[in-house]
């Protein structure tokens, strides 16, 4: 009987979780930092200090005040007020994209797992050769046929994260296959799929969260790139990525214009890069000790 | 090994045979009339079914496929509608960018990840470590686009030591080539490196704990000499994987990048391709980029099975 460990085995409710997660440092930073943007795109839904959608040239390139925090842009518009509203279209693309990435990549994983032989082989040869498509390549191919937009976005993005997903999930349920206590489900007459639901998908469910967090701060950033190349969120909805491509055009001119959203994008990817270091070192610390 | 070369190229082949078919659905299938995005939603119906023509649209959907496919291999790409110039032309001038730029990220990558990664390894949980890191989590975090921005922030817009984009090509030299490459390349490397630099500080630190470095070090070679040739030499074989796999990464964050400095490259064009409308122009471009991405990946498990003989056919 094969009684390798499983690359991860430990359930999410491990006892003192949390005490031991206020301890640690990246966890906390990082869980500090996606709390901020996950508040800033909340409070945006019902308050922002100025409408992010009202054009005033007459205010146009104000430096930070303390009526403009940050600023206005070249159309007089409140520059916090942007990067507030903003934040709900990367948290958007990042749920839906992960979701899309997670519901269909785990399935496929899964079968592969509980499947074996042509179906496993059939699945991981699919995965790798969606490698050679980069969400910007799957996202420009979208937007030459469909035209820009979110939803195409959202696809390409969601598209990209399925092998990730699938690749990781065959490889942790493939170790738990060879567990004591499938084998026993299996004597007591389970099949595969009520095996791969009572016990291969919560025993794997820690793995997953933690991908699901890199995978969301991957998404936010193809989303910015995307948007800043004006194949994303479209105008006049707030997206950093576009507010990016609009300050370089005013770079001379308003320098700070440039700074803010970017800041923005590189603490939000910062913070659920570091939740999911942290995560990893939380559900796993066999794993914490060998780094 | 010839078995494992025999068996890895004939799965090139077939991942290449299905990347075509992708993009050929996907640009050729999915719009349902090409003639119609290409001419826009105002064109006559005379004007579509001329370009339909023109085009070979009307021609079944395989022959069409088998026609563009074999056209691939002898590099007979078709006419760009917007350019009217023969796609093949307009790729290989843009190439003549892309390329450079792509290899010299990939330097500046390697470069900057090996300084990095072996220094915070030598350093193992001391505040060179720690700090080293800390900027390698943050690199992380930085999209490539921003800082390119930040880039030409400080060297062009404050400090006006480069140029804050364009390329004049090559007539005026090499080094002023690759000057205006730099700091392009630099926005590229920045992310690729600081992943790059985790794997390697994590790969030295395997190492380091191996006997055969207690050896060399009991022998009075000095430290740093087995860190740079010893370890570093077998922490090599993961980290060169995770670089073909950046190499991948690079040449699709070209399209980004060449946007931010107006270069004139192969993502430039596919963009304003996207732009015209000029579905053929886009359809080869992205082939190109995918090709290029999956031979990219086959060269690293090549190389790997060279450096690491224990990977055998069976492993594929």
């Amino acid at each position: 009987m094969n009684t390798q460990a499983a690359p991860i085995a430990l359930a999410p409710q491990a006892p003192g979780f949390w005490r031991r997660a206020v301890r640690h440092r990246s966890f906390a930073i990082g869980g500090v930092l996606t709390l901020a943007l996950l508040l800033a795109a909340a409070v945006s839904l019902v308050w922002t200090p100025w409408s992010p959608y009202n054009v005033n040239m007459a205010a146009r390139l104000q430096p930070p005040s303390a009526s403009h925090w940050f600023g206005t842009d070249a159309y007089g518009r409140d520059v916090a007020s942007l990067l507030l509203v903003g934040a709900r279209a990367s948290i958007m693309v990042g749920v839906i994209a992960v979701g899309i990435g997670l519901t269909v990549g785990a399935a496929l994983g899964l079968l592969a797992s509980a499947r074996r032989g042509w179906v496993e082989e059939a699945i991981m040869r699919l995965t790798d050769f969606s490698l050679a498509f980069p969400a910007i390549l799957s996202a420009i191919m979208l937007t030459a046929v469909f035209g820009a937009g979110i939803v195409n976005a959202i696809i390409a993005i969601g598209i990209y994260n399925i092998p990730t997903f699938a690749r990781i999930t065959r490889a942790s349920a493939n170790a738990i296959w060879s567990r004591e206590y499938v084998a026993a489900a299996r004597a007591c007459g389970k099949g595969p799929l009520a095996i791969t639901l009572q016990h291969v998908l919560p025993n794997i469910s820690a793995l997953l969260i933690v991908q699901i967090t890199i995978r969301f701060a991957i998404a936010i950033l193809a989303e910015a790139a995307l948007s800043y190349l004006g194949l994303g969120t479209q105008p006049p909805q707030p997206s950093w990525g576009r507010m990016l491509s609009e300050a370089q055009t005013m770079m001379f001119q308003a320098p700070l214009l440039s700074v803010f959203p970017g800041l923005a994008i590189a603490l939000a990817v910062l913070g659920l890069n570091l939740m999911g270091d942290g995560l990893r070192d939380l559900l796993d610390p066999r794993l914490a000790r060998a780094r | 090994m010839g078995l494992f070369l025999v068996k890895r190229f004939l799965t090139l082949l077939a991942t290449l045979v299905g990347t075509s078919v992708v993009v050929f659905l996907v640009m050729e299938i999915l719009p349902g009339n090409a003639a119609q995005v290409l001419l826009g939603p105002d064109a006559s119906p005379q004007a579509v079914q001329a370009l339909t023509i023109k085009l070979g649209l009307n021609q079944p959907a395989l022959e069409r496929y088998w026609h563009w496919a074999s056209g691939l291999l002898v590099g007979n790409l078709g006419q760009s509608y917007a350019y009217s110039t023969p796609v093949i032309d307009l790729i290989r001038e843009r190439l003549a960018l892309t390329v450079p730029l792509a290899v010299l990220a990939m330097a500046c990558t390697i470069v900057l990840a090996l300084l990095v990664g072996v220094t915070a390894a030598a350093r193992h949980n001391k505040m060179g470590d720690v700090g080293l890191m800390s900027l390698a989590q943050v690199g992380i975090a930085i999209p490539n686009f921003w800082f390119a921005i930040l880039l030409i922030l400080l060297f062009s817009v404050k400090l006006q030591w480069f140029s804050a984009g364009g390329f004049d090509g090559w007539g005026d030299g090499v080094f002023e080539g690759l000057k205006s490459l730099l700091l392009p390349a630099l926005s590229l490397a920045v992310v690729q490196a600081a992943i790059l630099a985790r794997f390697t500080r994590s790969a030295v630190l395997e190492v380091m704990r191996e006997d055969f470095v207690r050896t060399a070090r009991a022998k009075g070679v000095s430290q740093r000499a087995v860190l740079w040739t010893h370890v570093l030499r077998n922490a090599l074989i993961p980290v060169i994987t995770v670089m073909g796999m950046q190499f991948s990464e690079l040449l699709a964050g070209t399209i980004v990048v060449e946007n931010v400095f107006y270069l004139p490259g192969l993502g430039r064009l596919i963009f304003q391709a996207i732009g015209n409308r000029d579905l053929i122009v886009v359809r080869d471009s992205v082939m190109l980029l995918a090709a290029m991405v999956v031979i990219v990946n086959f060269i690293v498990d090549i190389l790997y099975a060279v450096i690491d003989p224990r990977v055998k056919a069976s492993d594929i």
